[in-house]
């Protein structure tokens, strides 16, 4: 008889909606702004007011979204999180340099990203409010808005990229995609990966 | 967790790509540069340097056989112009960055077609007249000059771009190329040219866009 499998819990409810609400919204902004974006799209498609209409009210409700998440979720939880993935220790640092080094809940690579992303979400929405306004009222109209705007998707697509291909291709680490899922994952990929976060698990009150 | 060895790197990064984001957002034309690294990247999408901007659902198409371009209002002898007809005025040529106010340019666009003055000349302005208004096949896009700024020697009706006759996209069979002006003053697929006393509110204008749309220094120009 084998052994049942051990699933170790990683990511919180709160957690995976706001993953889902943010990547729902980016795949939709990212569509109907290529359609916006590039000339071929834009003339196969036309309807741009339509496409403008379903970028700006799906950035509105985006925005909305995380907002009523981090308000109703699990704020202590969350704030928790947003600590860890702040904060990089020495073997942190190591795995940044390429050395093997034993990985807390989120790896160095996965707390950079985490990062970016976020502050790329920032810039997004202050870019775009200002594309917004400034068709509103000149004062708020900047030459370069547009072409921060356009840079950013550039860089989020090639993050997306990398974060795809690691949670749904590469074999090693495509596991990971289930706790994002279903909040779980198997405790010896959890151990083999994760290994500081699974030894502090299992030892209660060592936080 | 926040052992004495920890450094806020995720915070760091996190703070470091906003400041580089609005020092971007503030500083300007720098960033044109650095945004030509991405050109064959973009080129490879089919991204051209060219926004195309419509404000109706479906852009409109030109059927030669049927097209007509009208010019009425405050004139003596109003007009109108089949397109072989507006093909056989002379042509002409201007090499000219085009300006967007929304912040981006295409550099040495080639445009060809008939100069604006010349077919004033034709149709002639009565006393009265003290504007252009230009009505686009997209409907309700429209927009004026003043007729001092449409006798302007660099105001083309062009019917071609970089030598090939306008593009759907680009507003065929013909378009007003303003080069000293924002694009959105250059109406495409323009159908109807009225003479009117005064400059008529335009569709960006009614937007709260300026009426006179000059470039001036902006977009990177000196």
């Amino acid at each position: 008889m084998s052994e049942p499998t051990l699933y170790v819990g990683r990511f919180s409810r709160s957690e995976r909606t706001l993953h889902w609400v943010h990547a729902c919204a980016f795949l939709v902004l990212l569509g109907s702004g290529l359609a916006l974006y590039l000339p071929q799209l834009a003339e196969r498609i036309g309807r741009r007011p339509l496409l403008k209409d379903v970028h700006v009210y799906t950035a509105v409700a985006w925005l909305a979204a995380i907002v009523a998440i981090v308000v109703l979720g699990d704020r202590a939880g969350l704030r928790r999180t947003v600590r860890e993935l702040e904060w990089f220790d020495q073997d942190d640092r190591d795995w940044l340099r390429g050395r093997h080094a034993p990985q807390g809940r989120f790896n160095a690579g996965q707390k950079l990203n985490a990062a970016i992303s976020a502050a790329l979400a920032v810039l997004f929405a202050v870019s775009g409010f200002l594309l917004w306004l400034g068709e509103r009222d000149t004062a708020y109209r900047f030459a370069s808005t547009l072409l921060v705007h356009d840079w950013l998707m550039w860089v989020a697509l090639v993050l997306l990229v990398g974060h795809l291909y690691l949670a749904v291709i590469h074999p090693a680490t495509r596991h990971a995609l289930r706790g994002m899922t279903r909040g779980s994952v198997r405790y010896e990929w959890a151990e083999a990966h994760h290994p500081k976060w699974v030894r502090r698990e299992s030892e209660p009150g060592s936080e | 967790m926040d052992a004495s060895d920890s450094r806020p790197y995720g915070r760091r990064a996190f703070l470091g790509v906003l400041a580089a984001g609005f020092a971007a957002l503030l500083g300007g034309h720098p960033l044109e540069r650095v945004g030509q690294l991405l050109t064959p990247v973009e080129g490879a999408l089919g991204f051209d340097g060219w926004r195309i901007y419509t404000v109706a659902s479906t852009m409109p198409r030109f059927e030669r056989a049927t097209w007509r371009l009208r010019i009425d209002g405050l004139v003596e002898r109003p007009r109108e112009l089949g397109y072989a007809e507006l093909l056989a005025l002379p042509q002409t040529s201007e090499v000219r960055d085009f300006h967007c106010v929304t912040g981006w340019s295409v550099p040495n666009v080639h445009w060809r077609g008939v100069r604006l003055r010349h077919v004033l000349d034709a149709v002639g302005p009565l006393p009265a007249a003290g504007a252009l208004r230009f009505v686009s096949a997209e409907i309700p896009y429209e927009d004026s000059l003043t007729l001092a700024q449409a006798r302007l020697a660099d105001v083309l009706l062009a019917t071609h771009m970089d030598g090939r006759p306008l593009s759907r996209a680009h507003g065929a069979p013909v378009r007003l190329v303003i080069p000293e002006m924002y694009g959105y003053k250059g109406v495409k697929w323009v159908e109807r040219i009225e003479l009117t006393g005064q400059p008529a509110t335009g569709y960006w204008e009614r937007r709260g866009y300026d009426l006179d749309a000059w470039v001036g220094r902006s977009n990177g120009r000196v």
